[in-house]
């Protein structure tokens, strides 16, 4: 092992879960001044330069370790960076970066909870996809989490309140049934190291004891069929705490149920076909549920429940194929989804409302949104030449691989489905006749529905004035360009996706096949 | 079997006042699961060995109580606790908001009457 790894593994590592830590603390103190968003933007492209380092240390399918105090492999808890690892930490740090310029832009970062409460979530979910254990695993996702509850109602309003206890009981639920998961799997081996317990899914008692855990997850990752919290919490707090959201918690539960999935179980457990199945369903209601939806974030976020379907199925499909298919997904479609918040949520700001009735032919106003909407939304659906073509194809491969006729047709046909909705988005909100040219034909039906929200006193009106959420602020061009920047990412991607491939490749190969990880992790060493 | 007794009994209990809807109740519907979890954690530890460990310097290992478990429960208490509060003040602070809108609109509509079609 070479010098600049030995450093990278002994203090990188932990530092990327430390510095933001500490950065939350000085924020903290500082209130909200210019210097706390400074902070805010220089820890996140800290973090990205650290992973672009780890990603070429480790570009031909090494892992890096620190043991944590020193201990010996096995009984320290180790962090661990292998490619998805790499990968997944630099993605994360590329959108809280964009995240923050939208919403300081969007008037955030007034708030003087909010630079804090986002340096400790990021450093919960840079923790999460560093660790090898699954304690520390449910503890960083409960460091990613607690400051999300205070995000989540910051806003205040009820509908905002409602829906962040909500948040909060299903996480809640999901954490303890995590946590007796791991006292079952702590009965029956003896130990909660992921590299330890490699491989014992076969062990009937294992395998069932890790299912508990994956249950848990699978709640987090909002898949079918406890998907429902999803779409009735997110839209309703602001876009930028959306967007960061969707890209950093619910990636949590994927990378973990990919980490775990990969690591415990043969192809062909019980456990997996359960997955495969959740996974299918999650594509199909996924897509009619976002058909359903009224609001352009209800859409968006329906819509990541059937995504997240298409990350995971690749999982458990033709080995190291369908795990490179899972990885490059997992990096496309964060940031396509985080583009698509920011620019509606660059509307919603704009406009003051994200229900779709009342918006239309926003394209003449807001030229660059609407451009950088149409860029994301094709990425999305999965045309070339944007990087969703390249994530389809692999998965379309990866089910072609295995044979798996039901996965491939399904994945075509919801492929339709989104780009369905996405043209109802388009139409509604971005294309067509401005909504200020029918409002006559729309009064009077606005007249006579007056007294039924009127006799429903209070509640119903609360509930409408408050989906429309974010208040109008004035016009402030920084506001677009963070989700501009991440639909050019993601054309860019699409151009020469030879390199990310060709990483998507290793962290698959080392994914499906994973000695370079146990023996690191066991025996202490880098490899 | 007494340990198994009681992580059904709090479970289940929980379980039910989780189910039951209300505020009280849920918060103490879930504090009952996570004491069933913390239950399930510390049996996974073995329930027949008990003396302390690393205190005594010649101390038998196959009797010393395992103290991994013990810190993973500690450490949830905490994290369950930290949770349980911001539960609590979020569902106070919903129900403060929810009698406030409801005086607003109450007032609106007394001081406005009935806004006509």
């Amino acid at each position: 092992m070479n010098g600049d790894l030995m450093l990278l593994s002994t203090w990188a590592l932990p530092a990327v879960f430390g510095v933001p830590l500490f950065a939350a603390a000085i924020t903290f103190i500082l209130g909200a001044g210019w210097l706390s968003r400074v902070i805010g933007l220089a820890v996140p492209v800290g973090v990205f330069v650290v992973s672009v380092f780890l990603v070429l240390a480790i570009a031909d399918g090494g892992v890096v370790v620190s043991q944590i105090a020193g201990w010996p492999g096995g009984i320290a808890i180790a962090f661990v960076a292998d490619m998805l690892s790499a990968l997944m930490l630099g993605v994360s740090a590329l959108l809280v970066f964009t995240c923050m310029i939208f919403a300081y832009s969007a008037g955030l970062g007034m708030d003087r909870w909010f630079v804090p409460a986002v340096s400790i979530m990021t450093s919960g979910v840079y923790g999460a996809y560093l660790t090898a254990d699954l304690f520390n695993l449910f503890v960083m996702i409960e460091v990613a989490l607690l400051p999300s509850y205070i995000l989540m109602s910051r806003q205040g309003t009820l509908t905002g309140l409602r829906a962040a206890r909500l948040y909060l009981i299903v996480n809640l639920t999901a954490s303890t049934l995590f946590l007796a998961g791991l006292g079952v799997v702590y009965a029956a081996t003896g130990t909660v190291n992921m590299a330890a317990l490699a491989g014992l899914g076969v062990l009937p008692v294992v395998g069932i004891a890790t299912g508990v855990v994956v249950i848990a997850l699978m709640l987090k990752a909002a898949l079918v069929p406890t998907y429902s919290w999803l779409p009735a919490t997110y839209p309703y707090t602001s876009p930028a705490i959306t967007a960061l959201f969707s890209g950093l918690l619910t990636k949590i539960g994927i990378y973990a149920l990919v980490r775990i999935i990969s690591l415990i179980y043969e192809p062909g457990h019980l456990i997996v076909v359960i997955v495969i199945t959740v996974c299918v369903a999650s594509m199909i209601i996924g897509v009619l549920g976002a058909l359903g939806e009224s609001t352009i974030r209800g859409v968006l976020t329906f819509g990541m429940v059937s995504q997240a379907g298409y990350i995971l199925v690749g999982v458990v499909l033709a080995g190291a194929l369908g795990m490179a298919a899972v990885v490059f997904y997992l990096v496309h479609h964060t940031i396509v989804k985080t583009s698509l918040l920011l620019t509606s949520g660059t509307v919603e700001h704009e406009e003051g409302t994200g229900i779709i009735r009342r918006l239309g032919g926003l394209g003449r106003a807001h030229p660059i949104a609407s451009f950088a909407f149409l860029l994301a939304a094709l990425s999305l659906i999965g045309l070339p030449p944007f990087s969703g073509f390249w994530a389809k194809l692999g998965v379309l491969n990866a089910a072609a691989e295995a044979g798996a006729a039901i996965v491939f047709t399904v994945a075509l046909v919801v492929s339709v489905g989104t780009l369905v909705y996405m043209l109802k988005l388009g139409t509604g909100v971005f294309w067509g006749a401005p909504k200020g040219a029918d409002t006559d034909t729309d009064t009077p039906s606005d007249v006579s529905i007056g007294p039924v929200r009127v006799g429903a006193a209070g509640t119903v009106i609360d509930v409408a004035a408050a989906v429309e959420a974010p208040p109008a602020t004035k016009w402030r061009p920084l506001l677009v360009f963070p989700g501009l920047a991440l639909a050019l990412i993601s054309l860019g991607i699409g151009l020469s996706p030879e390199w990310l491939l060709a990483l998507a490749d290793t962290a698959g190969e080392s994914l499906a096949n994973p000695v370079a990880y146990v023996s690191a992790v066991l025996e202490g060493g880098s490899s | 079997m007494s340990l198994a007794i009681a992580v059904a009994v709090l479970a289940g209990v929980g379980t039910w006042l989780v189910v039951r809807g209300g505020a009280v109740r849920l918060i103490l519907g879930f504090i009952l699961l996570g004491h069933a979890a913390n239950l399930v954690i510390i049996s996974a530890g073995g329930t027949s060995r008990r003396v302390a460990p690393f205190i005594d310097g010649d101390l038998v290992v196959a009797q010393a109580a395992d103290p991994l478990p013990q810190a993973f429960v500690l450490t949830a208490i905490v994290i369950t606790f930290g949770v349980t509060v911001y539960l609590l003040s979020l569902v106070a602070r919903t129900a403060k908001q929810a009698s406030k809108v409801e005086g607003e609109s109450a007032a609106k509509t007394r001081d406005e009457g009935p806004p006509s079609p």
